[in-house]
């Protein structure tokens, strides 16, 4: 392109700026077949990519057999949660489907577009042939109820109240989960599939937050002890694997804690996960802080505000806002790291397509049942990134 | 009360007050663990010395080991098998992975929208799922389900695939002619190098492309047919592989276990996507004008990328490169999951069967500490020579 602008020497009056055309054949002109290099090439790859396609699409529709996953469908998503307490879990699904339907109306952007992919995705399992009536019942009433939420959101504006709902909604899912006695108890040991994966995602995202922010704090403190101590403590999660930090919880939490205390083994993993996480949120975080100006610091301190008043309301919003696309980053890695979780014995959704795998009734399935797996996660991997895209867009980073 | 209230307003005073109360309450708290630490390893009979190492593992490593290592090695022994096994896998991985980012984080700035398609989609897909995913399905969906080694799938009776693993022809015993095309090829590749600072000269000197590396091809090459033409056969006895006579494993070659090639595939695969985005984002943070001065003096775009855009690129990509190699590393523990023995899977061998899990976790830890450690420091001096020189 940069080469057939230039203007042949000896030509009097200047060319007219080249017109730029959208039609097919320019386009394919501009993009694929530049020169009988790029030609060559553009044939070479288009052999290549078309082999590749054949091959995943006569593998994925003729040679795989999918119906390893009717039967292993509900083992998949909620492991063994007892049916006849499957109620519970919609009533969240449902809570959180209007949630997120009034936040959608309230805020629209990013959220408006969360909220669509995840009816779409409901929209699918709806159509799923093996789904079960109860299920498409509920299902049908996530995706109404999604819709009341946005109108009314969209009506009303209520943000405030919006945000001491979602807060309440942590409480009630939690209580609807387990029961705590009130409803009939589901202990922690039947928690599977992608329930256990989702939860141990939200535990672990939710209580890193304030112990980052600490550290990231702490870090930036001009007291040498404190400083020193996040230092280590950042420095020593963030030198060693994943794996080690479980191996940790799992296996030496309850001689940290002592013999009186007993912790159970999903909340051990949480524990492992959340004190990962917050090291890595911190440096995050850090990079937030570190961006802010002084003259931030020196305004807020001239006006005589004390510190903890200028972190609070001055310096914490703007480095927060700074940082939402790479803690969204990070957020993403957790959510996939939470796999690992079943290498230590927890049958999350990958713990759970594993022992299917192992089951001696579905032997030869592993290539269908993992690949269910990874497309789960690439499903909600791609909406948080395509989340995480659009708010860096609308925070206009890169761009001022 | 004033005495108290002077005291709060004193800076120094409140700072020391805090940092007192903080140091207090970290060292209560390790000290509750360390105390509970040792009553329960008291009451579980357990010591926390180290001796334990120098015992007989009594468990063998099947396939992958660097060093001779039987059941009757010490626990020691066993650890420095799976530390030699973890740099392994990261070595080659690293190198593996760069090479694969770098070429698709380039295609994803190619003009061509196929190319530019083809890695986005690369990215999409490695990036959005879980890294034991990939793993578990490169191990148990593809390694696993090859043919069984006795209907194995050879090529030429050298190259064999089957769900033993994948056996190449290697590098065999060295001999007398080793040394000799040792000595020829290092006589070759000085006097290639002398020829090619000699044409760099002249280049320099005249402005006429004079091809130096071509020389220093050409006089390393000249040196190959050489040793040959001398000794009449190859640096090294050819290892091919063949099936073992009790028809159930390799024998010589160089054999890739399933668990070895599936942490490596899915380690490279998985890292490459992550160095493509790093890759992209730097060469787009090169300064645009510098680009555009590149292509009005009328270089070629690849020598625009090589000589101008890839040297100040690097300034941007080096930093979180490194965050990916250690990455790299780190994440070679998940071969736990697919039976590969590293560090992690020996220790948690030795763990389960000395019962000193506590010493076992801190040599886990301390291993992959000294990894960043090790890592970063080259990384950095790396870092240091290729920063912008300013005054």
């Amino acid at each position: 392109m940069a080469q057939s602008d230039i203007q042949p020497s000896g030509l009097k009056t200047p060319l007219p700026p080249p017109k730029h055309t959208t039609s097919l054949a320019n386009w394919l002109k501009e993009n694929l077949f530049t020169n009988w290099r790029q030609t060559l090439f553009t044939l070479a790859l288009l052999s290549f990519a078309s082999w590749l396609l054949y091959q995943v699409g006569h593998w994925v529709f003729i040679t795989a057999d999918w119906s390893v996953i009717p039967p292993n469908f509900k083992l998949l998503l909620s492991g063994q949660y007892p049916v006849d307490q499957l109620w519970r879990l919609w009533t969240g699904i449902l809570l959180f489907a209007f949630l997120l339907g009034l936040s959608a109306g309230s805020w629209k952007g990013v959220m408006k577009h969360v909220a669509f992919f995840l009816s779409l995705i409901f929209l699918v399992c709806l159509v799923l042939p093996f789904v079960a009536f109860e299920t498409r019942l509920w299902l049908s009433g996530a995706i109404l109820i999604m819709g009341a939420g946005f109108g009314l959101g969209h009506y009303f504006k209520i943000k405030k109240p919006t945000l001491l709902l979602w807060i309440g909604f942590i409480t009630i899912a939690g209580f609807l989960l387990h029961g705590f006695g009130l409803l009939p108890s589901v202990g922690t040991n039947l928690w599977g599939g992608f329930l256990l994966t989702l939860l141990l995602a939200s535990v672990a995202i939710i209580c890193s937050f304030p112990l980052g922010l600490l550290l990231a704090l702490g870090r930036r403190s001009k007291l040498p002890a404190i400083k020193y101590f996040c230092i280590f403590y950042i420095e020593l999660i963030r030198g060693v694997p994943l794996i080690t930090i479980l191996f940790v919880a799992q296996i030496m939490l309850p001689l940290l804690l002592g013999g009186s205390v007993s912790i159970d083994h999903i909340v051990r993993a949480m524990i492992g996960l959340t004190l990962f996480n917050a090291a890595y949120l911190a440096e995050n975080i850090r990079g937030g802080l570190q961006s802010i100006p002084r003259g931030q610091f020196e305004a807020a301190h001239a006006l005589g505000l004390g510190t903890p008043v200028t972190t609070c309301f001055v310096i914490l919003p703007q480095a927060l806002k700074a940082v939402i696309p790479s803690m969204v980053g990070q957020f993403i890695a957790i959510f996939k790291d939470t796999s690992l979780v079943a290498i230590v014995g927890l049958i999350d959704l990958l713990g759970m397509a594993r022992n299917i795998a192992a089951n001696p009734e579905f032997i030869g399935y592993q290539m269908e049942l993992f690949l269910f797996v990874a497309l789960v996660f690439f499903i909600f991997c791609s909406i948080l990134s395509y989340a995480s895209r659009r708010i860096e867009h609308s925070l206009g980073v890169g761009d001022r | 009360m004033e005495t108290m209230k002077r005291i709060w307003n004193n800076r120094r005073a409140k700072d020391t007050t805090i940092q007192v109360i903080f140091l207090v309450v970290v060292l209560a708290a390790i000290a509750f663990i360390v105390n509970n630490v040792i009553v329960g390893m008291n009451r579980l009979g357990m010591s926390l010395d180290f001796s334990f190492l120098s015992r007989t593992a009594s468990f063998d490593i099947s396939g992958d080991k660097l060093i001779s290592y039987s059941a009757t090695d010490s626990y020691a022994r066993a650890i420095l098998v799976g530390i030699l096994n973890t740099l392994r896998v990261a070595f080659i991985g690293i190198i593996l992975a760069t090479v694969l980012g770098t070429i698709i984080g380039i295609a994803r700035l190619s003009k061509n929208w196929l190319a530019r398609t083809i890695a986005k989609v690369y990215v999409e897909i490695f990036r959005n799922t879980p890294l034991l995913v990939q793993m578990i399905i490169w191990y148990s969906a593809v390694f696993l389900t090859l043919p069984l080694i006795e209907s194995e799938v050879t090529l030429g009776n050298a190259l064999y695939f089957s769900n033993r693993g994948v056996a190449i022809p290697w590098v065999g015993d060295a001999t007398s002619a080793t040394w000799i095309w040792g000595s020829v090829l290092l006589i070759g590749f000085i006097v290639g190098l002398l020829l090619y600072r000699f044409k760099l000269k002249q280049q320099m000197a005249l402005g006429q492309n004079k091809r130096p590396y071509l020389w220093l091809i050409g006089a390393i090459l000249f040196a190959g047919i050489a040793s040959f033409l001398i000794t009449m056969q190859g640096p090294f006895q050819l290892s091919i592989p063949a099936i073992n006579a009790n028809g159930r494993s390799y024998v010589g070659g160089f054999i890739l276990s399933p668990s070895f090639g599936a942490i490596l595939i899915a380690l490279v695969m998985y890292t490459a996507a992550f160095i493509a985005e790093i890759v992209r984002a730097g060469i787009l943070g090169v300064n645009k004008g510098q680009r555009e001065a590149a292509y009005s003096l009328g270089l070629k775009e690849s020598t625009a990328l090589r000589l101008v855009i890839f040297p100040q690129a690097y300034r941007i990509i080096i930093p979180p490169m490194t965050n990916q190699y250690l990455n790299l590393t780190k994440n070679s523990s998940l071969g736990v999951a697919v039976g590969y023995p590293e560090i992690v899977t020996i220790g948690n061998i030795t763990l389960s069967q000395s019962g000193r899990a506590v010493q076992m976790i801190i040599v886990m830890i301390a291993c992959y500490l000294l990894f960043s450690i090790l890592t970063s420091i080259f990384m950095n001096l790396f870092n240091k020579f290729t920063q912008l020189k300013e005054r």
